[in-house]
């Protein structure tokens, strides 16, 4: 591990360096397994952040109370340590020129993470795609990589909404709600227009946008969901 | 409880099959509805991994690890296929 960067209170980015590292597709993640000294093993999932052209690997991990891997990888962890990794791995919640757009991408808390390395790859090979990112967070200072996105969102081609469900700053002029079929209609892109839609957050989060996206009309089969949430793996 | 979805079970896979898998594609052999690996219901809290159709609810794979032999069970489906 090179480096730990803290993105928001209960979200750290770790920087690592990877020898002999394969390289990776834009929305993969790979697999945590940490051992104790009597052997004991736990193993997590958990998205890379940075795109296949930055030069270190970036996971973005979220600080979970009960979180066995995500308390050490957070708290315990210091540069110089190493860690165990599989990966990268998933081929199904991947982003790449080839597919085309448009793209709309659906992020919930640090569902965002995978999102993150799309919109860095998309930046990477300069793809003219239209990207529209819907990323929904407590409140602003809950809003991971808020300044890269903030810069990103400047770009033609990618427009970043964010909306807050629980506070609002003054005067805050985006969205303010949890997402809502009348929310996800006036953001996604019509259906005739076919847009690639990569939702990923808590479960109970891409279950509701990606069921209402379909209620819109987007055909299931463009719709890819990669859920979270509490594991006992 | 809410289930998680194939990509959560990649790595698992991978050492499994030696390949990437998520993109893969199975038939629900009880209701014949098609889906990728990616798209299924996972459930990890279970003893082992129970993986589940979307549409019917039918056990279609479950994998146990046990003493560093993985046990996967593929009888809920009735075709499986890797894309080339």
């Amino acid at each position: 591990m090179l480096e730990l960067v803290e993105e928001t209170v209960r979200t750290k980015s770790i920087v690592l360096e990877l020898p002999d590292w394969v390289g990776h597709r834009a929305g993969q993640h790979v697999d945590v397994r940490l051992t104790a000294e009597d052997g004991y093993q736990a193993q997590r999932s958990y998205s890379i952040a940075s795109a296949p052209e930055d030069r270190d690997l970036v996971l973005t991990v979220e600080r979970l109370d009960d979180g066995e891997v995500s308390r050490y990888l957070t708290d315990v962890l210091r540069p110089g340590d190493t860690l165990e990794l599989r990966g990268p791995v998933g081929g199904y919640f991947v982003w790449e020129q080839s597919l085309g757009g448009p793209l709309l991408l659906v992020g919930g808390g640090s569902g965002v993470v995978p999102l993150r390395s799309i919109l860095r790859h998309h930046q990477a090979i300069e793809s003219t795609v239209p990207v529209r990112l819907l990323y929904s967070a407590r409140s602003l200072s809950d809003v991971i990589y808020r300044e890269e996105l903030m810069r990103i969102g400047a770009d033609d081609v990618i427009d970043i909404r964010f909306t807050l469900t629980r506070e609002q700053p003054n005067g805050w002029r985006g969205y303010s709600r949890r997402i809502d079929q009348e929310l996800l209609d006036e953001v996604a892109w019509p259906p005739s227009e076919r847009p690639l839609v990569y939702v990923c957050g808590p479960t109970g989060f891409a279950e509701a946008a990606a069921n209402t996206l379909a209620e819109l009309g987007h055909e299931l089969r463009q719709i890819r969901t990669e859920r979270f949430g509490p594991t006992g793996a | 409880m809410d289930a998680l979805d194939g990509n959560a079970i990649a790595g698992t896979l991978v050492a499994v099959f030696g390949r990437e898998m998520t993109t893969a594609t199975g038939i629900c052999a009880s209701c014949g509805t098609r889906s990728m690996v990616g798209e299924l219901g996972v459930y990890l809290r279970a003893p082992g991994m129970v993986v589940r159709c979307r549409h019917c609810d039918n056990v279609v794979i479950v994998l146990v690890e046990a003493h560093g032999v993985t046990c996967v069970d593929l009888r809920g489906l009735a075709a499986f296929q890797a894309v080339e």
